[in-house]
């Protein structure tokens, strides 16, 4: 009997097909909306959390720690206070220290902040998933006025190895090239990371203290113009930074590592730890992916409701069906089979396809995405929560097939076979 | 004398939510074999009594038994069984599964009853041979077998339904007004192939109609407003 039931199944199941298409589509909708907006919840934080990896702690001038990681790692307003070159020093020869990275920032490019770094930063520097810096073409820089440019810059800005560039004071919202005497040339493009390396100037600390050694208080000493070769021949050690990245050789260290620090003696600083940070911040804004959160909600409730309603509608071509299945000697048991083998089978084949869907978008949309919005689409890593809302529409799905059923074996034969128009 | 294959007793029927009987028969018994002719009025609550005779509808007092059995003391799943284990019903509309091949549909109910499925196979050694003799006896050639239902006429449809409803001989076969749509030879030649079936399976026949110029042909003639012992105004249909 059960073969029979399947080839019925099958068989009513091509006579509806138009129907069965129009409700396998919906799914599929369905799934695609709901797996595309829990994924884009998801690769929100982690393209958040992803823009620093490997680094066990932070350090800069006492400030607050989500401003100190603000101005950092993402670029973001301003510092308050610099470290002294001699404290990066001192940190760089504690106990514990493998490695430090620091960072110099203020300057900007056409509207993209400009960093200077050690040449460390390219072999060190990690993000997402301990993923090192890669090179799409070129070099880090080598000599002193050259600058690595990241994907995002290079992208917008049509920049090619070998192309100069002029640098701005500050934020650059004055649209003055300021260091427009001490031109630099592109020597490498960053692959993108989906981080805010992508829309970063990188330049060497060494280049960082060139462009200002004529300049005195935030502004240009005047009469005391000094041209790029002729700062070549100055001492370029920095005498100060922003901030600097701190590697262990032992992560179980970092709260010692970070208590020494805090109480440095030469100056004031503090240390933190990123993933911390990270997420005092992901608090603070957040919202976004709270909204996200529940427009999940909202979409899976719409397409648990769609996926009802296009069942629903054909109830009326449905019942009459299994009113006769039922008149021919059709059990209840027979009949939640046969409705059973079709919702499942329906709405796997609608989720199938939406996730099928969701995969060639998430290919065809992934390089927009990144480069646009620096979101990255990991469609490779379904999370626990994507695979709960397919459940639930898999058991929706089921549900509502099984309602055409209820109502066939409630109505009598009597009525289910002589239907009053 | 035959053995009894429908006994309705003391039978009283009234709607849900209606205080007033629409159908009060004391005593109707249909043995083996035989063929009743029921016509009257529409409205008259034909319909309402196959359903009671096929446990659809449950009485309000008395009982309707099948076999012995009457259909109260089944519980619903097992009244679904009992029908199909022993009642072939023709519908006025046919009812076959249009997406089903002819031999399908004559098959489907050996599908979910073992007794009609092995009296088919005793019979004709398999269930689709079962069934292409039924559709032979109705005049359906072969090459009509594996066609989909819906492909078929009017005719061939109502001869289809008729195979189904004997197929694996229930000891009762109900026909509600299944000759309505048919011209007159036709109507005529789906009567003998009917009536000579039946008797061959010995089941006993219930058919209902308008047509009294057929109740000839039939072994006894019931008139639903004779046998109903109200005398209803109103009609006595769902």
């Amino acid at each position: 009997m059960i073969r029979f039931l399947l080839s019925l199944a099958l068989r009513s199941a091509w006579n509806r097909r138009f129907t069965l298409a129009l409700t396998v589509c919906s799914i599929a909708l369905s799934s695609f909306m709901l797996l595309g907006t829990e994924r884009l919840r998801t690769d929100l934080r982690g393209s958040f959390t992803s823009a620093l990896s490997g680094t066990d702690l932070i350090v800069g001038a006492r400030t607050g720690s989500v401003q100190l990681l603000l101005y950092s790692v993402f670029r973001i307003g301003a510092a308050t206070n610099n470290l002294r070159w001699s404290s990066v020093q001192a940190i760089a020869g504690q106990q514990g220290v493998a490695w430090v990275i620091p960072l110099s920032l203020g300057d900007s490019h056409r509207g993209f902040p400009v960093l200077g770094t050690s040449k460390d930063y390219f072999s060190l520097f990690h993000y997402g998933n301990r993923q090192a810096l890669r090179m799409r073409e070129g070099r880090p820089f080598a000599d002193l006025f050259e600058a690595v440019v990241g994907a995002e810059v290079a992208t917008r800005l049509g920049y090619h190895l070998g192309d100069r560039i002029a640098l701005s004071h500050g934020s650059g919202e004055l649209g003055l090239t300021d260091h427009a005497d001490k031109p630099f040339v592109v020597s490498g493009i960053l692959q993108s990371t989906g981080t805010p390396v992508d829309r970063t100037v990188h330049i060497s600390l060494q280049a960082m203290e060139a462009l200002h050694v004529d300049w005195f208080a935030g502004a240009p000493f005047p009469g005391a113009r000094i041209s790029a070769d002729k700062a070549r021949e100055m001492n370029l050690q920095p005498k100060a930074v922003t901030a600097l990245l701190v590697g262990l050789h032992n992560r179980a260290a970092v709260f010692s590592a970070q208590r020494s620090i805090n109480g440095f003696s030469e100056e004031p600083l503090m240390a933190i730890l990123p993933g911390v940070a990270l997420d005092e911040l992901w608090d603070v804004i957040g919202t976004g992916e709270k909204a996200l959160l529940l427009m999940s909600g909202l979409v899976a409730l719409v397409s648990m409701a769609g996926l009802v309603s296009v069942v629903l509608a054909s109830l009326g071509e449905r019942r009459r069906e299994l009113a006769v299945l039922r008149a021919v000697g059709a059990n209840p048991r027979s009949l939640f089979f046969l409705l059973t083998v079709e919702g499942v089978l329906v709405t796997a084949c609608g989720i199938v396809l939406g996730v099928l869907a969701l995969a060639a978008a998430g290919l065809a949309l992934g390089p927009w995405l990144q480069a646009s919005y620096g979101l990255t689409v990991n469609l490779d890593q379904p999370t626990q929560l994507q695979g709960l809302l397919l459940l639930g529409l898999l058991a929706c799905g089921w549900l509502a097939s099984l309602y055409p059923g209820w109502r066939a074996y409630r109505l009598s034969l009597a009525d289910g076979l002589s239907p009053r128009s | 004398m035959s053995e009894t294959v429908l006994d309705v007793t003391a039978l009283r029927f009234a709607w849900p939510g209606s205080s007033q009987d629409c159908l009060r028969i004391e005593e109707l018994r249909i043995r083996a074999s035989e063929s009743v002719f029921m016509y009257g009025p529409s409205g008259c609550g034909k319909s309402t009594l196959l359903s009671l005779m096929a446990g659809v509808l449950q009485p309000r007092e008395g009982f309707v038994s099948l076999l012995g059995q009457p259909w109260s003391g089944l519980r619903a799943g097992q009244r679904d069984q009992h029908r199909v284990d022993h009642v072939g019903y023709i519908f006025q509309q046919f009812n076959l599964l249009p997406y089903l091949s002819v031999i399908d549909n004559t098959m489907a109910p050996c599908r979910f009853s073992q007794p009609r499925a092995q009296a088919a196979v005793r019979r004709s050694g398999s269930l689709r041979a079962a069934a292409g003799f039924w559709l032979g006896s109705m005049g359906l050639s072969a090459r009509d077998w594996d066609r989909p239902a819906r492909d078929l006429s009017v005719g061939q449809q109502q001869r289809v339904a008729a195979a189904r409803a004997l197929i694996g001989a229930p000891a009762l076969v109900i026909a509600d007004e299944p000759t309505s749509a048919l011209d007159d030879n036709r109507r005529n030649a789906f009567l003998d192939l009917l009536l000579s079936s039946c008797r061959e399976t010995r089941s006993a026949l219930v058919f209902v109609s308008h047509d009294q110029r057929i109740s000839d042909r039939f072994d006894r003639q019931l008139l639903l407003p004779r046998l109903n012992q109200v005398k209803v105004e109103t009609e006595c249909e769902s």
